[in-house]
């Protein structure tokens, strides 16, 4: 199209979801960026003139805020043992499903498949049941081995961990799935060659499995990430970042600070720093797959 | 206009949507029978049924006006409100937490009222003042919260002791003895982590007022809130209560009922809770005391709620008629009788009704003494990081000398734009 030609059909066609991007998108997230510049709160929403023009204040003052770093921790330890945990079990299941010769594999996938459309709010309140240090069918469990109650939810040590395993019990479901149709994709004729060659179970996994997944891995592993990092329904509802702030994550942490205190100049900068942290968690692992 | 189209666009997005909505529908739904857009009123919390009772009777006493009664829950209020504020969708009338007053009058919310000097006189003055900002009143009180003791008589007697404690060491002496003594007790005391009322009513009544002044600085590191920090913390070193937040202590009345538990600092909708949920034959065994203080019976906080006029409601005088109403002697009676919501006023408390109830005996005398928190608009957040640094030294995270240094920092910051508005009235001091 040159300057001089009117815009295409396309363009007509493309338009009217480029404009509902660009309002509600990308225009938000511009005067988020903004925002984030300014020291907007509860007096700059009662007055105009009391808001003021700050630069990098925010940025600075997060990197002076212990709240932020304990946040920033607690969220680093749920994606660290979270990702890779949710990541091998679905990779773990779908494997197991996906056998030569196991019947009801669309029963199985189902019940997988089942706490990734449960609400969480449903699934917390069972789970807080499950927990309860008392009453709670885990330490029943626990006590039939001889181990000592532990206060789940209660205790600072155990709480991070608790909503970990709730979480990769709900999520795992989801990757299961693309799990399966990567495998599914696999040529059985690969498997077949080397079957002939005399391949055994585990070089046939290492050899045909795991590099023709690569794809398929690399996409659930960036998915996961992203959505480990944006951690905030568990606590919010499980613990409202307790005890002692051990499970504060960082979007809980901006919510906090944004809605419930109106500080929105600082919650902006608080989500832009999340948003850099996802990105460069992203581009790595998108360089992994180009280098290794 | 960057900053009112953010917001919106951020989160409120279909918030708005279903305020224009409502508002359509509200529109078509009243258009033919009255001319005059309805009164809406906020109330917070359980009230419903109560309110609902009233505002019928306030519909009748005034057939012009109707009110359309919206129930929001508490844990979802000073959020709802001020976003109510940010879309410019304030209710004509609405309940207010008495630690909020401050908050909503720096940004212009509410509109200030004014009482005949018998009506003032009839309110419990502590409770007054909490609704009051630089000399002016903006909210009316509706009912009352206060924090004070709860315990078991036959555990405090078997352990020795004939009557509630007065004092601090009094009250530390029966918790050792019960600690030591009672094989039964789980914990002496509940006091839930994540409750700001304990660590603050022990502050003011050692004399600390947390803040300056002015409201500029923190004061947490002052010789008097130190004592209080110290006898907070302490609670929990000594083995008296759980290393718990509320959301733990899920089998609280059971405990309490079977003699786990002697002593609760909780707020007065606990004895309706107590009356509902403990078995009749407890029902001579459990009484409220008066908080002990640190020389004999001490002071506790000025909490509960009001009600106000928005100060963007186009029906003021019907407003303030409905708040006129709502805060009648006889109004709060019907309240206290459907929910057990405490009167503010004096006048109610003389009515058999009150008066023949002896847990609340406890309660008229302690609203003698009520403080009110610090009346500048962080309070909230304030309080927030009480909570936070009360509970990473009582779970040996941090020592009291550091949570409270950082406490003092954080505030501080907090501060810091309430700081640049006040410009010339704030003076650094050393802190003592």
């Amino acid at each position: 199209m040159t300057p001089t030609q009117r815009p295409s059909a396309a363009f007509w066609l493309v338009f009217p979801a480029l404009l509902m991007t660009g309002l509600f998108f990308v225009l938000p997230i511009v005067a988020a960026l903004l925002l984030s510049f300014t020291d907007f709160d509860l007096y700059a929403l009662a007055r105009w003139d009391h808001l003021r023009l700050i630069g990098f204040e925010n940025y600075r003052h997060l990197l002076n805020d212990p709240l932020f770093f304990l946040a920033l921790k607690n969220t680093f330890y749920f994606v660290a043992i979270g990702v890779p945990l949710s990541v091998s079990a679905s990779l773990l299941t779908a494997l197991l499903i996906n056998q030569r010769g196991v019947r009801g594999q669309g029963f199985f996938r189902t019940v997988f498949f089942l706490p990734v459309v449960t609400t969480l709010v449903a699934v917390a309140v069972v789970w807080r049941y499950l927990y309860h240090p008392r009453l709670g069918l885990l330490n029943y469990v626990l006590s039939l081995l001889g181990i000592e109650p532990i206060d789940w939810l209660g205790d600072p040590q155990w709480a991070m961990p608790s909503l970990i395993i709730m979480a990769v019990w709900k999520n795992f479901g989801f990757n299961m799935v693309i799990f399966i149709a990567g495998l599914k994709s696999i040529p059985r004729r690969l498997y077949e060659a080397a079957e002939v060659d005399g391949a055994g179970a585990f070089e046939q996994f290492r050899s045909i499995t795991l590099p023709l997944l690569a794809p398929t891995f690399v996409f659930v592993g960036i998915v996961t990430l992203i959505g480990y990092f944006q951690l905030f329904a568990e606590p919010y509802v499980m613990t409202q970042g307790g005890p002692s702030g051990r499970t504060l994550s960082v979007a809980l942490l901006m919510f906090e600070e944004g809605f419930r205190w109106w500080n929105l100049g600082y919650a902006a900068a608080i989500s832009f720093v999340l948003f850099l942290i996802i990105l460069s968690g992203t581009v790595l692992q998108m360089l992994m797959r180009r280098f290794l | 206009m960057a900053q009112r189209l953010t917001i919106p666009l951020l989160r409120l997005w279909p918030g708005r949507l279903v305020a224009v909505l409502m508002g359509i529908l509200g529109l078509l739904g009243c258009s033919s029978e009255h001319q005059d857009t309805p009164l809406s009123f906020w109330v917070l919390g359980g009230e419903g049924s109560a309110v609902r009772l009233l505002v019928e009777a306030f519909e009748q006493e005034n057939p012009d006006v109707r009110v359309i009664v919206q129930q929001i829950p508490w844990s979802a209020a000073h959020e709802k409100l001020l976003t109510a504020y940010a879309g410019d969708a304030m209710p004509d009338v609405f309940e207010i937490g008495n630690t909020w007053v401050s908050e909503f009058e720096a940004l212009g919310a509410v509109e200030s009222l004014t009482l005949s000097a018998r009506e003032k006189e009839d309110f419990f003055s502590g409770i007054l003042d909490s609704s009051t900002v630089q000399g002016r009143l903006m909210a009316k009180p509706w009912y009352i919260d206060t924090r004070l003791l709860f315990y078991r008589r036959d555990l405090l007697s078997r352990a020795g002791f004939d009557a509630p404690p007065t004092t601090w060491s009094e009250w530390i002496l029966m918790m050792e003895t019960l600690r030591d003594r009672d094989a039964g007790l789980i914990k002496a005391l509940i006091a839930p982590l994540g409750e700001w009322q304990l660590p603050v009513i022990l502050g003011l009544q050692s004399g600390a007022t947390l803040l300056d002044a002015e409201g500029c600085f923190g004061r947490f590191q002052s010789a008097s809130f130190r004592v209080a920090f110290h006898v907070y913390i302490e609670l929990y070193d000594k083995g008296f209560a759980p290393l718990m937040g509320d959301a733990q202590m899920t089998s609280l009345y059971q405990d309490f009922a079977a003699g786990r538990i002697a002593f609760y600092v909780t707020g007065p909708w606990n004895i309706g809770e107590f009356h509902r949920r403990l078995p009749p034959s407890l029902e001579s065994l459990w009484a409220t005391a008066v908080m002990p203080g640190p020389t004999g019976p001490g002071a506790s906080l000025a909490g509960g709620s009001s009600l106000a006029v928005s100060a963007s409601s186009r029906q003021k005088d019907k407003a303030l008629a409905l708040v006129e109403f709502m805060t009648r002697t006889k109004s709060l009676l019907t309240l206290y009788q459907m929910t057990g919501d405490l009167p503010p006023k004096r006048s109610v408390w003389s009515d058999p009704i009150l008066s023949a109830s002896p847990p609340l005996e406890a309660f008229r005398r302690q609203l003698d003494h009520v403080i009110a928190t610090p009346k500048v608009p962080e309070w909230e957040q304030i309080a927030s990081k009480i909570i936070l640094y009360a509970e990473r030294s009582a779970r040996h995270e941090m020592t009291e000398e550091a949570a409270l240094l950082a406490l003092d920092h954080d505030v501080d910051r907090l501060l810091s734009k309430r700081r640049w508005l006040l410009s010339g009235t704030c003076h650094q001091g050393a802190v003592p």
